[in-house]
């Protein structure tokens, strides 16, 4: 579904130049969750901007189908770390997940069904007419979450999504992702630093050095599914599977 | 409770103090028989004469319309002209020197080249309103595009959001806030304006009638023209805020929730 090929990229020029992605490839498949972990600083949200064509890599390419990306395709929605930014604050929730709609060509009420199917799907049914400004960070999150899906997009690439959420609205966001996405049949790729984040969501987690950020491993996740904070969080395996990723980046840190 | 209390207090003492102003400007001139000043008892009879409504048809809209021309135009030419600057860094260098030559000439002195061009008529006294309320529109409106959140852009970007649709629901909404306070300070200008070109040359208006009672020794009636302006001056922007304040509602609510 998406490739990376050598995709490297490097920011400035000459002396100065700085290399943030010395040289990645992996695939995706179709109705995959592919978490993508490494320590702070390698390169992951740049890796995800390139994916999403918001970046131009300085080599290599981004497959979507087979063919090379150039600028975001109308296929791929984006969840962004800063929701509080990424979410106007001049429209309602309902503004906000209808915008992107607007230049699909569409009936206005499959649009309204979509955006009001969306945030059903999030759980904010009645927050539909607030503003951004209105919630919670975690709620916020989840309009952004909203946005994308009502964007009916195949593939979703989040950034960061719940960096910056405390740790009980990020177990339950997590598991929200988790739903919608069984929902929705898409495909997910998903940024984290968190360890722990990636075994518990991804169906193979793609672990990254430090820059300049090679692929240092690429895991496939045997949890048996659905996923349970608590249930799964207490089998062996994910124990030997956060300890394996754990292990793997420190020992290339060292 | 203590908020509400401190509220009512505040009022109160928003009314009070110009009270207090009127009131010893009152008294003071009642006994001060002193010909530039004469008393505000006076001045206020003269203002009832000469406003409540003789001279409105005459003055007092035809200022106000020069006025609203003025404004008008002003807003028409920068916003446009300053969302293309701001989205365009060549353009913006480019301007860039002709914009802070032109902003830095003191207004009035391009009076002498207007009416020499225009006239001493209405076109004359728009064009200076409309010059001078242009620079703090135009440099607000570039800055405010300019400023525009790049998480917000880079949003739009993904979920295909772009030309006019990108212009009306992303940067002018984002922009507006800082938009509306160059609007703001371009409307006092142009009351100042106005009243500048109305002494220089004219025939009527506000600025006309002022200097006019001071040349026929009509101290009253130029005393009852000065306070017109500032009651005009005061419920312009009065107006102003209350537009503001519905237009931009939603960004004293996000600013207010930041906060927290």
């Amino acid at each position: 579904m998406i490739d990376v090929v050598d995709l490297a990229k490097s920011y400035g020029e000459g002396e100065r130049i700085t290399r943030a992605i010395a040289n990645v490839s992996f695939s995706v498949e179709a109705g995959e969750f592919v978490c993508v972990v490494g320590p702070s600083g390698c390169g992951k949200t740049t890796l995800l901007r390139c994916m999403s064509g918001l970046l131009r890599p300085s080599s290599g390419q981004v497959l979507l189908g087979g063919r090379a990306i150039d600028g975001p395709p109308e296929q791929v929605g984006f969840v962004f770390q800063e929701y509080s930014r990424s979410l106007l604050p001049w429209m309602s929730v309902r503004d906000n997940i209808t915008l992107p709609l607007r230049h699909k060509r569409m009936a206005k009420a499959e649009r309204t069904r979509l955006v009001e199917e969306a945030v059903g799907s999030v759980g904010l049914t009645g927050f539909i007419d607030h503003f951004p400004w209105e919630l919670s960070g975690g709620m916020q999150q989840r309009v952004a979450i909203a946005r994308a899906l009502a964007y009916q997009p195949e593939i979703l690439l989040m950034d960061e999504p719940f960096a910056s959420v405390d740790a009980q609205t990020r177990a339950d966001l997590e598991d929200l992702v988790l739903q919608v996405r069984t929902e929705y049949g898409i495909t997910v790729v998903f940024v984290t630093h968190d360890i722990d984040e990636a075994a518990y969501l991804g169906d193979r987690v793609v672990v990254l050095t430090s820059a300049p950020t090679e692929v240092q491993e690429v895991l496939k996740v045997d949890l048996p599914s659905p996923r349970d904070q608590v249930e799964t969080k207490e089998l062996p395996e994910f124990a030997h599977l956060r300890a394996h990723i754990f292990r793997a980046i420190k020992r290339r840190q060292a | 409770m203590t908020a509400m209390w401190r509220r009512v207090r505040l009022i109160l003492l928003e009314l009070a103090v110009p009270a207090a102003v009127v009131v010893a400007w009152w008294v003071w001139s009642a006994n001060a028989d002193n010909f530039y000043f004469p008393p505000l008892a006076e001045i206020l009879r003269t203002f009832a004469d000469t406003w409540v409504f003789e001279r409105v048809g005459t003055d007092v809209v035809p200022s106000l319309a020069r006025l609203g021309a003025g404004f008008a135009i002003a807003v028409a030419v920068s916003i446009p002209l300053g969302t293309a600057l701001g989205l365009s860094t060549g353009a913006r260098r480019v301007t860039e020197p002709i914009v802070e030559f032109v902003r830095a000439i003191p207004p009035p002195a391009l009076l002498p080249f207007a009416i020499l061009v225009l006239g001493v008529g209405d076109a004359m006294k728009v064009f200076v309103i409309a010059l001078v309320g242009l620079w703090p529109i135009l440099l607000n409106t570039i800055d405010g595009v300019r400023g525009v959140d790049h998480t917000m852009l880079e949003t739009a970007r993904v979920y295909g959001v772009r030309g006019p649709e990108r212009l009306r629901r992303v940067i002018w909404p984002a922009a507006l806030p800082q938009i509306f306070a160059g609007m703001r300070t371009s409307l006092s200008l142009a009351l100042i304006l106005m009243v500048i070109s109305e002494m220089v040359a004219s025939t009527s208006g506000i600025g006309y009638f002022i200097l006019q009672s001071e040349r026929s020794f009509d101290i009253p009636e130029m005393w009852s023209g000065i306070v017109l302006l500032g009651l005009l001056g005061y419920l312009l922007n009065a107006a102003f805020a209350l537009v503001e304040r519905r237009v931009l509602r939603w960004h004293r609510g996000a600013r207010a929730s930041a906060l927290q």
